[in-house]
């Protein structure tokens, strides 16, 4: 008599269609859960905390339930029941839908960028493989700069409805800033996909896992240099240093956020959701917080390699047999939670540098960073592109 | 005022951002190493701050900082006052009201019957202190956070003044309730 395990098993096996389905849902579930729970709680958490630790102070930590602070996390749920209780103030003159629409197209725009963002390799279950992505799309990362363009309707949206100056003009801002600096973010990365001949963000963390410095055409020729090279693996960030550069602060200026702040502009213009309240604006703060993840995640699956552990290995099949570390021999579950664990700990690095930035240097002046993005990236990003072309041309 | 020119490396931008960024980051790691030591036992917590968590933690005032006033006592518990109104002249906010009536001892010539305070108008300045001739009137209390939903609980009466217990009560008002004090 075989257990109910193995006819669920031997069911599922029959029908490969529904381990797909499965599979499908439970990926859906695992991101949104990972990008609700950072997003929606541990961010503004993180924000509050790093820039109390920062400039030497404690930060929000007075909120309790039961005299149980947890360092400052009830204070998250203090914010969401005081935004779902706060009036939704919406102005005579706006339009009830629209405004109402626009902190959902910039949030569901965010979101829906991590269907297309892979957090591991492929797994195989039952003799199904799972590629661990949503939508494994193979045009990858264009559809997340889509995504990215689309939410900015959001923010105009929620400029233009709220018949108020100040929030025109945060829309204005924020369509300016954002749609120039497309054009950096788009070129910035371009080196990167000649390197990798592709936009599919899986190859892309495939590529950088199977290269490193050593696996170069003419270095790796070299005596010593090439050894020591071999050792470094081929990560975006030591190819296309520059590059990594200009798309690291093209990602802030698109986030919107301190020092490139000018379509919110705390400190002039509220900005575009001056008369939004309550949830709604709270749904803004979130969709920021959710780009922050959104691009924390690019930059590592695009510079860093992805979860790409040097000298790990980790076999396709689900519980197989070939994971090692350096040679050594490990349990499957071991291997995939250290190649899971530096995942995580560049992503959370790449949170923390945001954050970092975000309290340290102080705003640009409005022309300052139109400046900088088609003067100084724009020309920069271009002459990364040819040459970095010129040395592809060179290299296949 | 001259400019200072910025030199070259300075003018790049970038290397002067990552000294920015250098010494927000080493804040931060510093404090979270006290924190981390803190949470272990093995440290104090304030090394990693400057914060002064207020209502539980005080900083500690200065001895001729001047506070809320009192009326000291002869040693039968009377009011030191001789209602000799030199505090009430010399109130610049004229927060002092003074009633006086005769001491049943022959020896001193007059007593308060009644004295208030209304300190929703007291400036502090001490100059009531400094009149006063018998050492009646002090500011030394310590006590500055006079809240209250009613500006009426601001008025302290002679009974309160007198009082030395720190949990009594105004005569016109409930005190706030403060959490966790």
């Amino acid at each position: 008599m075989p257990s109910i395990l193995d006819q669920i098993i031997r069911f599922l096996s029959a029908y490969p269609f529904v381990v797909q389905v499965i599979a499908a849902l439970a990926k859906t579930g695992f991101m949104m859960t990972v990008v609700m729970l950072i997003g929606g709680l541990i961010l503004s958490w993180v924000e509050r905390k790093q820039s109390a630790i920062m400039q030497d102070r404690i930060g929000a930590n007075r909120a309790d339930i039961l005299g149980i602070r947890a360092l400052g996390l009830v204070h998250n749920l203090a914010d969401a029941l005081k935004g779902i209780l706060k009036e939704d103030f919406i102005p005579p003159q706006a339009s009830r839908f629209l405004h109402t629409l626009a902190p959902f197209v910039a949030v569901c725009t965010a979101v829906v960028a991590f269907a297309v963002l892979p957090f591991g390799g492929n797994v195989t279950v039952l003799g199904q493989v799972i590629p661990l992505t949503i939508a494994p799309l193979p045009v990858g990362l264009f559809f997340v700069w889509a995504m990215m363009a689309i939410g900015v309707y959001g923010v105009v949206l929620a400029g233009y409805v709220s018949n108020n100056k100040y929030s025109m003009l945060g829309a204005l801002r924020a369509s300016a800033q954002v749609i120039s600096y497309e054009v950096a973010t788009g070129l910035t990365v371009m080196g990167a996909l000649l390197i990798y001949h592709s936009v599919d963000l899986r190859e892309m963390v495939q590529w950088q896992s199977t290269h490193n410095l050593g696996s170069l055409p003419w270095l790796g020729t070299l005596p010593v240099l090439g050894r020591l090279l071999a050792l470094v693996p081929a990560w975006g960030v030591f190819l296309q240093p520059v590059g990594f550069v200009l798309f690291f602060t093209a990602t802030i200026v698109e986030m919107k956020r301190i020092p490139f702040d000018l379509p919110e502009g705390e400190s002039e213009i509220i900005g575009y959701s001056i008369e939004y309240s309550g949830m709604k604006f709270m749904i803004f703060m979130m969709s920021e917080f959710v780009e922050s993840l959104l691009f924390a995640w690019v930059i590592v699956l695009v510079f860093f390699g992805g979860w790409h552990l040097p000298g790990l290995a980790l076999p396709d099949a689900f519980g197989g047999p070939g994971a090692s570390l350096a040679g050594f021999a490990l349990p499957y579950f071991a291997a995939a939670a250290l190649a899971a664990g530096a995942f995580a700990a560049k992503i959370v690095f790449f949170l923390w540098l945001q954050m970092l930035v975000r309290w340290s240097l102080p705003r640009f002046r409005y022309d300052q960073i139109m400046h900088l993005g088609w003067k100084i990236m724009l020309p920069i990003a271009l002459v990364n592109l040819v040459f970095t072309a010129g040395l592809a041309l060179l290299v296949h | 005022m001259p400019r200072a020119k910025m030199t070259f490396v300075e003018r790049l931008y970038l290397p002067e951002i990552a000294k920015g960024l250098a010494l927000t980051s080493r804040h931060f790691f510093t404090n979270m190493w006290f924190h981390l030591l803190a949470e272990l036992k093995l440290g104090r917590k304030d090394r990693a701050m400057v914060t002064i968590a207020y209502p539980e933690v005080r900083r500690p005032y200065p001895l001729v900082a001047r506070s809320r006033h009192r009326l000291t006592k002869r040693e039968d518990g009377s009011p030191k006052c001789v209602a000799c109104m030199m505090c009430a002249t010399a109130c610049p906010a004229e927060c002092i009201f003074i009633e006086a009536e005769e001491h049943p001892d022959p020896a001193i010539e007059k007593r308060p019957r009644h004295f208030d305070i209304d300190m929703s108008k007291c400036v502090y300045c001490g100059f009531c202190v400094e009149a006063c001739p018998e050492d009646a009137i002090r500011m030394d209390t310590g006590e500055f956070e006079l809240a209250y939903f009613d500006r009426k609980g601001l008025v302290y009466d002679m009974d309160f003044l007198l009082n030395d217990d720190p949990a009594a009560v105004p005569p016109f008002a409930e005190p706030l309730r403060r959490k966790g004090l």
